[in-house]
């Protein structure tokens, strides 16, 4: 392996190659952590749209706009997006871009598998939102698919969408090898376990929790495919099979998924809140145990998610339990980010906006999740807006603010220009309150009983839908602005240095700013 | 303490929204009418005021840093980074607040399983998309649909009091007793919700689930399905009628009558005019929702019916496929759901409605016959 390192090392005119083939055949770590972060963003503008056209069917109460079929196939599809297309492929890319620099190695352990996890991605989503255009419909039975509407009673184009899934596992699982063997055998000389990064222990931990939950996501899929196509009954109570088997096994692989799609952010925003402290992470040591604690206690928590299903009285109690026990960490967590900022020396840039914003709103998200562990009032706050609520606020100002966040602060070093400031402080401040508007009020609509995934609406509901839309349409039309932003920063702008930011730390920041094509060819040593 | 979580609960909707307090910008949960409902509304208020002092407490110390240790205000940076008291306190006061937590979820929720001793028992079926509602001792059982009618859905009528929450057969239960709920699915899993009881119940295809409730005050109470059943999940709502014990009873007379009327319909002669009316009323609660009321469909899920070979071809066919369903595809099996005269009348009807014109009729004795043959 080092002696391939080192010819490279030799070849100082050995750039990236010219034309269409530089990203179709490309191994470079920093090309492939680009191509992840535009693909994804791409994703997210499809995702959006999708939401923004449930937002204007739900902006008055009667059918205006869409059909209630067309009206599932977007909840569906827009759910399916965001997560697989939108946010996962985005911390890949970040993954990607960072971990090798931020170990010191000079590139990913496996390129080639690299390229061609990247790559499966675009073809599994092609499929995907082919079956828009497909007889019958695209899925319509809610990105958590529950047997037997998407077994028995599921549109034609079912199998399209099953395909697509198993590509889109595949391409993680290989994503997440990648990444652990990455971290766990090219880290610098010196640089132990517990003096990695943050981001970088976020993700370890996240690419074992891929490599065990994307197989059992492929599975319940796979048992779909043989009840759709086969004629076994899994899932089909009158062929002798079992509807809730398949909410268990889809919900052990739900469950960390959630996890999945949080804790690279958890990492990124600990690095951003410090720089911008200018004062190191408070509790390094009690981050990275609560990290790896959270991702034990998210195999033990399924089951939460089926709090009216039936399960018996014990296990109802021991699966609120564990729930319960996740806020722990959590708070942990939470606590050592406002302990970091406490007697800091605060700036408030773009990437610091993001990040404290993050912090505020995942933690009222996290309060929603505590309110929805406690088994009981679950049976109130089930499958109704209230939960729609709750995971926007964990996945929108957490999952997505995280990436905002670390993209602004890692675009300089990825472009070797600074962002426009001002244009990102807009960005911030539209969403903010675009997010806040479309979701808060989700809450009440929830508490005041208004069922989730559903295409009209009683007229006591009205009001606040119509809050929500405008807040979706206002957030949904500023992250146009992001796209400006960043193609503005690619193009020119203020030069970044090497240390873009006053006080950020770590082996990234010693490299040029725009990071070269080959970085760390020889090892740095790390004290 | 639940009259203490009301209060706090009205004094902070008040003060949020001191004008725009009425009832379309409701913040809150409501206490609801049942021991249950209240019980989960006191753990609602405990958990959220529970996560307001928190959020008080984290914010606050946020705050106080982002406005004081500004390096504009000339802040310079401390430089601790771990304090094992800080540490350990913050890990285990959130333990000690969660266990006391626990202890009342825990008791309401067992509370909340226990099904023993009701008075009486009501099975209920989720269909796409209507509830079936069968009084198990009582020897009869009817659908509720939504009433709603379709016009007002497409915005060309004003929309009613109830839009969307009104049934044409309500569940009726009697006030104080303890009634218990069986539930299970037909189709696809659908989800029994009353807000005001604080019951929600997924029914299950193949399972039967247990919930119960208890109602002191006589009225009128509406939820909706709440597990995503396909095309028509936001249309079927839920509502049921609390009244006293003597109307119960009465009720329940009519309705045993009723079923008996129903049953001696299969026994009468039928003529073609009768069948055709009956059944242009039936096919639109049973059929209509997917094959359209003009035959149409919704293909390919749902075939159209107008000119169908099964429909203007051979009537066994015709009788086999409407009374048995067609395993595999979104066509249920109405022989259960629907009774003889129903059945015979939609097959008359679609035989003969929209240009069909085939001629030919099935009379409900001969549906009886079919059905006994299998």
């Amino acid at each position: 392996m080092s002696a391939v390192a080192d010819t490279h090392a030799q070849d100082h005119h050995h750039g990236p190659a010219s034309g269409i083939s530089r990203w179709l055949l490309t191994t470079n770590h920093k090309d492939i952590g680009s191509m992840y972060l535009m693909f994804s963003f791409a994703m997210f503008l499809l995702g959006g749209t999708m939401a923004m056209v449930i937002r204007a069917e739900l902006f008055q109460p009667g059918l205006q706009i869409v059909q209630p079929e067309f009206f599932n196939q977007m909840t569906t599809m827009h759910g399916l997006i965001m997560v697989f297309g939108a946010v996962m492929p985005a911390f890949v890319g970040l993954a990607n871009w960072m971990v090798p620099l931020m170990i010191g190695a000079p590139d990913m352990a496996l390129p080639r598998m690299n390229n061609w996890s990247f790559w499966l991605l675009p073809c599994a989503f092609l499929i995907l939102v082919s079956t828009l255009f497909m007889e019958g419909g695209a899925p319509n039975f809610g990105w958590t698919f529950y047997a037997p509407l998407s077994t028995t009673y599921g549109p034609p184009s079912t199998t399209f969408f099953i395909f697509a899934i198993h590509i889109m596992g595949v391409s993680s699982i290989m994503g997440a090898i990648n990444v652990i063997a990455t971290i766990l055998n090219m880290r610098a000389p010196g640089m132990t376990l517990m003096k990695m990064p943050m981001f970088v222990w976020t993700w370890l931990i996240t690419a074992f929790l891929l490599i065990a939950v994307m197989p059992v996501l492929a599975g319940v899929v796979t048992m779909m495919l043989m009840d759709i196509n086969f004629g076994t009954s899994f899932f089909n109570a009158a062929g002798g099979g079992d509807p809730v088997l398949f909410q268990h096994v889809f919900w052990f692989f739900g469950h960390p998924e959630v996890y999945i799609m949080i804790l690279p952010a958890f990492g990124a925003i600990s690095h951003i809140i410090p720089a911008f402290s200018r004062k190191r992470l408070f509790g390094y040591a009690s981050m990275v145990y609560a990290v790896g604690a959270i991702a034990l206690l998210s195999f033990l928590v399924w089951a939460h998610h089926m709090f009216t299903v039936g399960v018996p009285v014990a296990g109802q109690l021991f699966f609120m339990y564990a729930t319960l026990l996740i806020a722990v960490p959590t708070g942990v967590k939470v606590f050592n980010w406002v302990a970091t900022m406490f007697r800091g020396s605060l700036t408030f840039e773009a990437p610091m906006l993001f990040a404290v914003a993050f912090v505020i709103l995942f933690t009222i998200g996290g309060f929603s999740g505590l309110m929805l562990a406690i088994a009981p009032a679950d049976f109130q706050y089930h499958d109704t807006y209230f939960v729609v609520a709750h995971f926007h606020y964990v996945l929108v100002p957490g999952a997505i603010f995280g990436i905002f966040a670390s993209a602004y602060f890692w675009l300089p070093k990825w472009t070797g220009h600074m962002y426009d400031e001002t244009l990102a402080k807009t960005h911030f401040w539209l969403s903010f309150v675009g997010m806040n508007l479309a979701f808060f009020p989700m809450h009440f609509l929830g508490l005041a009983g208004m069922p989730r995934r559903i295409p009209d609406y009683a007229l006591q509901f009205a009001d606040f839908n119509m809050v929500s839309s405008i807040g979706a349409f206002m957030f949904g039309s500023t992250q146009l602005l992001f796209l400006l932003i960043v193609v503005k920063c690619v193009r020119g702008g203020e030069k970044a240095a090497a240390k873009a930011w006053e006080g950020a730390e770590g082996l990234e920041w010693t490299v040029p700013s725009p990071a070269p094509y080959h970085t760390f060819s020889t090892p740095p040593e790390v004290k | 303490m639940r009259v203490h979580a009301q209060r706090a609960g009205a004094l902070l909707g008040g003060l949020s929204f001191p004008a725009l307090s009425l009832a379309d910008w409701t913040v809150n949960m409501t206490p609801g009418v049942t021991g249950t409902s209240n019980d989960i509304f006191d753990l609602h208020m405990t958990i959220f005021w529970i996560c307001v002092a928190i959020g008080v407490v984290v914010f606050g110390i946020m705050f106080w840093s982002i406005f004081a240790h500004r390096k504009s205000q000339g802040a310079k940076p401390a430089n601790f980074h771990e304090n094992t008291l800080v540490e350990v306190l913050w890990t285990t006061i959130p333990l000690v607040i969660l266990v006391i937590m626990a202890i009342p979820a825990t008791t309401t929720l067992i509370d909340m399983y226990d099904t023993t001793e009701s008075d009486i028992d009501i099975k209920v079926t989720g269909y796409q998309w209507k509830w079936q509602y069968e009084y198990i001792n009582e020897d009869f059982g009817y659908f509720s649909n939504l009433s709603t009618p379709s016009d007002q859905i497409r915005n060309r009528q004003a929309k009613g009091e109830n839009y969307l929450l009104e049934v044409d057969n309500p569940m009726v239960i009697p006030v104080g007793k303890k009634v218990r709920f069986l539930l299970t699915a037909n189709d696809v899993i659908h989800s029994w919700w009353v807000p005001d009881f604080g019951v929600k119940k997924d029914a299950i295809p193949g399972f039967i689930n247990e919930a119960w409730t208890r109602v002191d005050e006589p009225g009128t109470y509406r939820g909706q399905c709440t597990e995503l059943c396909g095309k028509d999940h936001g249309f079927m709502p839920v509502v049921v009628k609390a009244v006293p014990e003597e109307e119960y009873n009465s009720w329940v007379a009519e309705q045993r009558a009723a079923a008996e009327k129903e049953r001696e319909l299969t026994q009468k002669d039928w003529t073609m005019e009768e069948l055709m009316e009956r059944g242009e009323q039936a096919y639109a609660t049973a059929c209509a929702a997917c094959h359209q009321a003009d035959g149409s469909g919704a293909p390919p899920a749902f075939p159209a019916l107008k000119g169908s070979a099964i429909a203007v071809g051979d009537i066994t066919d015709h009788i086999d496929i409407v009374v048995n369903g067609k395993p595999g595809t979104a066509m249920q099996a109405f022989g259960g759901q629907l009774n003889e005269a129903d059945l015979a009348a939609i097959i008359t009807y679609e035989r003969n409605a929209w240009g069909n014109n085939v001629g030919d009729m099935v009379t409900p004795k001969e549906i009886f016959d079919y059905k006994n043959e299998q």
